[in-house]
Formats: C-alpha cells, structure tokens, sequence
C-alpha cells in the first residue's frame, strides 16, 4: 500500500536527486526541529542507495521544492518521511541497476554496488555517470523491494549526528543568524494584554530615532524597521513607551482555573476506542457498591513552549513575490495561510525552514513569520529580520493548555479493575494556522485593521486528537467511560504542545494506577502488567524495571508508562527520587525503555526519549504560567524558572529494537510517563500524593501524611 | 557612533557602534561572529556567553563601552590551532546537542571551568552550568560531554 505521503508526493524526483557529481540530494517535507531528522533521513538514503552518509546532503521543507508534507509534528517524521523516503530511494537504486545493467551489458544480479558505484566484472560505472546531470522521471511506485533488516549496515548504527561540528565551531546557522545583502532589523511591539485596544500612539519621535526605517502601524500591529538590530530595539522601546493603550482584564486569573474548567459552558463527547464521537457523553454512574471505588482529579496548569531562542523569521518582498525563512514546523500551510491573510495568490509567497531553537509544538514561529512579512512589505526590496523579545515570546506564545482529569475506578474482591471512567476538561490543542474561510491563526491577522477573527474551536474527533490524546488507556477493564469536555472562555492564549492531552491524561491515569495499586495492595508493576494484554507493553515495562536495578537508599521509586497514542511508539519510565523535609523533590535518576519499531538511528533515538523526560520533568516540578485578571505574569525565565543542570538526574536508556517492523514515532513517548513515574516516586519516597502541577515543595509539604 | 578597539579572538577589530550597543549584537553583526546567541537579551538563560578576559561573561547586555582592550573570546576562537578544542571535540563525540541553540554558549562556559580547573567533579560542572538554560533536555550529553574533553584534557 502506498502511503499518504507518497501518494501525495509519487514523483521520485521529489525525493532523490543525482545533480552533483558524487553528492546525492535527498528531500524531505519536514522540518528539522532538533529530533535529529536529517542525520536518520541520511542514515536510510545511504542504506538503500548504497552510498557513503557523507555524500548525502538533505533538503529539508522548502514551499518551492520537494515534497509537500504539510507539518512535522505528532510524531511523525520518522513514520510518514523515513518511510516514504526509503520507498523512493529504493526505486532509485532498482532504476539505476536497471540502467547500469544494460550499459554493461550484465545482469542485474551480477551487479555490485559499493559507494555509489556500479561494478560488473571488470567493467564500472557511478550513478552519476549513469544520471549524466539527468533527473527521475515517473513515480516512486511499489516496485522495489527495500532491503531486508538483515542487510543494513548503516541504520540502526551509531552514526555522527549532521551539523554537530559547524555547531560546536560555528554556532550553526540559525534562523536568527541569517544574513543577506541590504538586510535590516525588525522589532514588533505587542498589546500589553489580549484584548487591550490602542488609544493613539505619537510616533513622530520614533521616525527620528538614529537608523529608523519605518514605523509600521496597521491597527494594533505595530512594529519598527531599522538599519542596525540596536537600533530596531531601541526604537520599539520608545514605540511602546509612546503607545497608549486601554486594557481589558482576563475573564479570570490562575486562581480561578481549575473552577473555569469544570464550571464554564463545554462541548461533552465519548471517546469510544480512541476516537471522539459526536453523540451524546454516557451519564456517569454511580459505582457498584460491591466494589472498592475510588476517585481522583489531576490537574496541569499552562506550560509555556519557552524556546531558548526568541521566535524569528527574515521576509524579503521583491517585486510581487515575498520570501520568508522560517522556523514554522508546517511551512506548506503557513504559506497559504499567509497568503489569506495578505489577500494575494498562495503563488507568490515562498516559505522556506531553517532551524530555530528548538520549539515542542506551536510556539510564535508562524505568527513571528508574519510579523516579518508585514515589516518587510514596507520596506521592499529590503530584507528584513525580525526577531521576537523574551517578553514578546513568554506572553504572546500559544501555551500548552491547562487540564483537569477527573478519574473513578471500582476494584473487584480480587483486585481487578472492573470500572473506569475518565473524564478530561480542557481547552482546544489546535490552534494552528490553516487557510479556512474567513478566519486566521496568525497573532498580527487578529490585531491589523480590519481584524480577522481566530479559527473556529471545534471538538476534534480523530484517533487520540487533541483532549483526549492517551484519554483512553491501554489496559484492558471490563469496563470503560471516557468524556473529553471542550472548554468555553477559558483565558489564555492555546495551541499543541509536545504530547498535547496526552502529557496530563497519561499522567493523571498512571498515577491513578499508582493508587488502584495501592488499595489492590499489589505491587504496582505487576498490578500494570496484570491489565495489559499487550506484549511489546509489558516488554517496555520489564526492561525499564531491569534497567532501573534496585533502588538507591532512601529515595522512593515509581513508574510511568504509555503507549503514544495507543499506535506509536510504547515508553516507561522509572523514576527514583528523594525528598527533602523542606519539600523538595530532587530527581536522582530516570530509567527508561522504549520500543519505537525498527530504530534507525539509536542516539538519536535515545536524545528524543531522554529531552522528552527530561523536559516533562521539567513541566511538573517547576513550570506554571503565572497570570491574573491584569496579564500574563511570566515574562522572563525569573517569573517562568524551568529545570536547571543541578538538578538534572542520571538518565539511562534502553531501546527494544525491532527489525524490520515500522518506524513509529517517539518524539512525545515519554512526555506523560515522566510526570506519573515522579509522582508515584513522590508518594513512596515520603506519602505524598501529587495530582497537581507543578509540584512544588508547598505542596508536597501539604499532601505530606503528618 | 563612536569608534572602538577591541581584541577578539585573538586579533584586533575595530568597530563604529553606539556606545550602548551591546556586545553580543557587535559580535554577530558588525564582527560576523554568529556562534553566541540571542536567548533572552536579559542575562537570565546563557544563550550569549563569550569569555572576557578568560572568565565566562553574557554579552547580551554588556555595552561595548565597557568592555575595553580585554581579550574577548568566543566559540569561534575556541579552537587552538591544532585543532578543535578537547570540548568541541567531546561534544561531537557525545552528540551533545538537540536543537543546539543554547550549545555555543554552553561550551563557551564549560571551557571558562575547564581552564582553570582541569579536574571538576560532577557537581563543579553542574555549578558552572546553572545558569545556562537548556529547554531540549539536552543534559545529560552535555554533562558527559564536559566530563570527557575534562579526562582527555588531563590526560
Ligand atoms: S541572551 Fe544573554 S543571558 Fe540570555
Ligand atoms: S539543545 Fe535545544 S536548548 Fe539545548
């Protein structure tokens, strides 16, 4: 079967391209975030085609060549790119032995390849004297067979990880740090609140200022174009301190959010084998009174994406057409999306990734895309870099959305699970910009003159979309009721972050699991593994115990565990921990297993798996956006602290690697284990039951048996 | 504007900047200098750590002004000449990156430690970090990275 990405993109020159003498270009639609995906792209071009990793350079997103792969998220680089790429460069290599084949007048089967050229018996000829500069006509088919797992010799390897050198000699080429002749800087200057309108700004100061270009003011949007990026700073400051503005207040401020949650109008749909439908949510009923029952609620306040590097896009406007550089992780929709925005044919824009900082979802790379062609359209012909402040970054980003679970199960006399429902509250996890109608997911598209309005906010249905992403558990109970609850007015600006509802449903579920445990009096692994039914489940689960080895003196253990999406890659976590009389959790060592299928690169594999724990850990100990009804209160990294060196545990991996099996996605796997493993370390370390994020000493102090 | 003289890396430069201007925008603008980040402009994440005099120092705010003939380094000048730096060499061996947008900065300050204190323990290393942010959960390889150029620098 071809996949979707194929058969959107079936043309092998999309993908594989022999243009350089002894260099192979490979495409791919999706972005590099920092998961590493060019170096596992690389690794299956040199499998499959038989040439050396360094001869093969990857083409990532770019609107104006190569596939069209519409976004990098969810996981999916690894099962929709790396598949579809190994497919292409698989017909490349039939189609060149092929080839090869008549020139030498010797059959396929007496070929060999090594490094890109083609032996039979004496006689040789290289791809590239083969191509002669030519391209791939037709379409990437079904007819080659990839190699078989017994073949590789480069996947699944270790390999040097792309750029690492220019990295550490260089910096690497960021968005931020690119350059083109003419550039100039730009600056916006961003409402001191959501709704806050604008009273009047005197700018005329502003134009004077040493090596300003423009001021730009289209509504609410304002911005300023300068030679020099001091300059462009300096001039948004007196921007802002010239504009005046009327506030609105927040509809409520963090106090009030776990009431908001479950009191506010909401949208109340069953989650049915994954998937949301749209009937009427099964009332809950009451328990069975033959049974143990308990109940429990889980809450995760707002998570900032907080890149290290500020949102940035360079946009050039030449004549008709405009160019931006971007860190977007879905270029092929934002190019449209801006071209609804501007009102002008999609034709004329070009949007092209370059990596930013590393991003976890949707963070402000769209909108500061934006931001960056409305400064550039009025200075044309003249590139411009836009850069976002920290402040612009911590206030004005999509956050994370916060979530409320509210859990019940019923034990039987022998300590199974017989009922379980489960119950998540939460706003949208979608806030992307897509070209719909009338409306536009770009920050600048709501405050220019006319004002677009937001997208719509729909209840997602799809397998594991959205709210009730790892909403419905693995395990295998009697039975189940899931309820996902869209949420109406909540406050604060949403869109997907790295795992979306699965970080909370995943943690609110193992921790409850934790509890179930306890009460069943079991042990709470082999109580997990008594519910699962699921082999490669209780593989990961095993590994992660052995891995983890007994358990350091005086710290306590827990375990996490999921499978991303009940159809990606499965993951445990095992974390040890101690806690202090002040309260303190300090984390001493994670050990995790995951079985993603078929591992292409393991170390960056293993990068994935760790970076995703370790930022989760992050998440639950020490991250809240603060906010009352005047703002948002976390604008910096001192009023928005995340994990730091110190307290960084030891962090060790195991991958249970399966060969010729399909990629699956990992990138998210361990983002809802992490905060459950803590959690349940917390409450065998010293009693303390957390369902609330972040877990702060207060409030391990407080849940703390006297 | 007004005109300055400064020693990067090892050589002279010249620049005509505002005497505000901070250090991190004339080394990646006016120098070509583009290793040392942009973070936060608020001497909170690390992302623009060059070494001033041989001690670790965030630029982002540093008015050039200020800085004066002291020998500024940056990842660029990090490499000796024959050759990476122990470091550079670690982290490439260690992977010690993902998005690796706080990396420069980083092992701009892991050499400030390594330089005068061949042998830190963990603790040390992490010390010497904790103010450099990482938002990927990069950690781990970096800390294995630093202990690594620190064995090979030894010895
Ligand atoms: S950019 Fe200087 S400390 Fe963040
Ligand atoms: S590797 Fe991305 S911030 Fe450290």
């Amino acid at each position: 079967m071809t996949s979707r990405t194929l058969r959107a993109n079936p043309k092998l020159d999309l993908w594989v391209r022999f243009e350089t003498k002894g260099r192979v270009t490979v495409f791919t639609g999706k972005a590099e975030l920092g998961q590493g995906l060019t170096t596992a792209i690389a690794m299956i071009a040199a499998e499959e085609l038989d040439v050396a990793l360094e001869r093969v350079d990857v083409r990532t997103a770019d609107t104006a060549d190569g596939p069209n792969e519409w976004i990098t998220a969810g996981s999916g680089s690894m099962e929709q790119s790396a598949t579809a790429l190994r497919q292409a460069a698989a017909e490349a290599r039939r189609r060149l032995l092929e080839l090869a084949s008549r020139k030498l007048g010797v059959p396929i089967p007496d070929l060999e390849v090594a490094d890109g050229t083609v032996r039979g018996g004496e006689a040789a000829l290289t791809y590239w004297q083969l191509m002669e500069g030519r391209r791939f006509e037709g379409d990437v088919g079904e007819r080659a067979e990839p190699k078989a797992a017994e073949q590789h010799r480069v996947v699944g390897r270790p390999a040097p990880r792309r750029e690492m050198e220019e990295l550490v000699t260089t910096g690497g080429r960021f968005v931020h740090d690119l350059e083109r002749p003419g550039m100039v800087h730009g600056r916006i200057v961003r409402p001191p609140t959501y709704d806050a309108e604008l009273q009047g700004v005197d700018d005329a100061g502003v134009r004077e200022m040493s090596g300003v270009l423009e001021v730009v003011r289209d509504g609410r949007f304002l911005g300023v174009v300068a030679l020099r990026e001091e300059q462009a700073v300096a001039a948004g400051e007196a921007l802002r301190a010239a504009a005046r503005w009327t506030t609105r207040p927040l509809p409520c401020g963090e106090d009030d959010l776990v009431e908001r949650l479950t009191a506010n109008p909401r949208q109340s749909l069953p989650v049915i084998d994954g998937a949301a439908r749209e009937t009427d949510a099964p009332p809950l009923l009451p328990a069975d009174p033959a049974t143990t029952t308990l109940s429990a609620r889980y809450f995760r306040p707002y998570h900032m994406h907080a890149s290290i590097g500020p949102s940035a896009a360079l946009a050039e406007q030449s004549g008709d057409t405009i160019t931006v550089w971007c860190h977007s992780q879905g270029v092929a929709l934002l190019k449209p999306s801006l071209a609804q925005v501007l009102d002008v044919e999609p034709d004329t824009i070009r949007v092209v990734h370059v990596p930013g900082a590393g991003c976890y979802g949707h963070n402000g790379a769209d909108d500061a895309a934006l931001d960056a062609v409305l400064l550039a359209r009025a200075v044309p012909g003249r590139p411009v870099l836009l850069q976002w402040s920290r402040q612009d970054e911590h206030t004005w980003e999509p956050y994370g959305s916060a979530m409320l679970v509210d859990l019940r199960a019923s034990l039987d006399a022998e300590g199974t699970i017989v009922d379980w429902s489960h119950d998540v509250y939460s706003d949208t996890h979608s806030g992307r910009p897509m070209p719909m109608g009338e409306t536009s997911g770009l920050l600048a598209a709501w405050h220019r003159d006319p004002p677009m309005s937001r997208h719509p906010r729909r209840p997602s249905t799809g397998f594991h979309s959205g709210i009730h992403r790892n909403a419905d558990p693995l395990y295998t109970f009697r039975r189940r009721r899931i309820v996902k609850h869209l949420v109406d007015d909540l406050p604060l600006r949403v869109s997907s972050q790295r795992g979306l509802g699965a970080f909370a449903n995943v943690f609110a579920i193992e921790s409850f699991m934790d509890e179930l445990a306890r009460a069943a009096g079991a042990d709470p692994v082999e109580f997990r593994l008594r519910h699962l039914r699921d082999d490669r489940a209780r593989d990961v689960i095993e590994a992660a115990v052995a891995k983890a080895g007994s358990t350091p003196d005086g710290a306590g253990r827990g375990l996490g565990f999921a499978r991303y999406e009940n159809c990606k890659a499965w993951a445990a976590v095992v974390a040890d921990v101690a806690v202090g009389d002040d309260g303190v959790i300090r984390l001493l060592r994670f050990s995790i297993a995951a079985d993603a299928g078929e591992v292409i690169d393991p170390d960056g594999l293993v990068n994935q798996l760790e970076g995703g724990a370790l930022q989760s850990a992050s998440w639950a100990l020490k991250e809240q956006v603060r906010f009352d009804r005047n703002g948002i209160q976390s604008r910096d990294w001192e009023s928005y602290p995340i994990l730091t060196f110190p307290e960084i545990p030891e962090v060790g991996t195991v991958l249970l690697d399966r060969p010729g099996a399909p990629f699956l996605g990992a990138g998210e796997a361990t983002q809802g284990p992490t905060p459950a493993a803590i959690a349940n370390a917390v409450f065998a370390a010293c009693g303390a039951r957390l369902r609330h994020i972040p877990f702060t000493p207060e409030r391990v102090r407080a849940s703390r048996p006297a | 504007m007004a005109g300055f003289e400064l020693t990067v890396n090892g050589e002279s430069r010249r620049v005509d900047v505002d005497p505000a201007t901070p250090l991190l925008t004339v080394l990646r603008n006016d120098l070509g200098l583009r290793a040392a980040k942009l973070g936060c402009g608020l001497e909170q994440c690390g992302a623009c750590t060059v070494l001033v005099a041989g001690e670790s120092a965030l630029s982002c705010r540093l008015p050039i002004s200020q800085v004066g003939r002291r020998e500024v380094t940056t990842l660029e000048g990090l490499a000796e000449a024959g050759g990476l730096h122990a470091l550079q060499r670690a982290f490439i061996e260690e992977r010690a990156a993902q998005c690796g947008y706080c990396v420069p900065g980083i092992l701009v300050s892991a050499a400030a430690l390594l330089a005068w204190n061949p042998d830190p323990d963990d603790e040390a290393i992490r010390r010497q970090l904790a103010d450099q942010l990482c938002r990927c959960g990069a950690h781990p390889r970096i800390l294995a990275a630093v202990r690594r150029a620190a064995r090979e620098l030894r010895g």
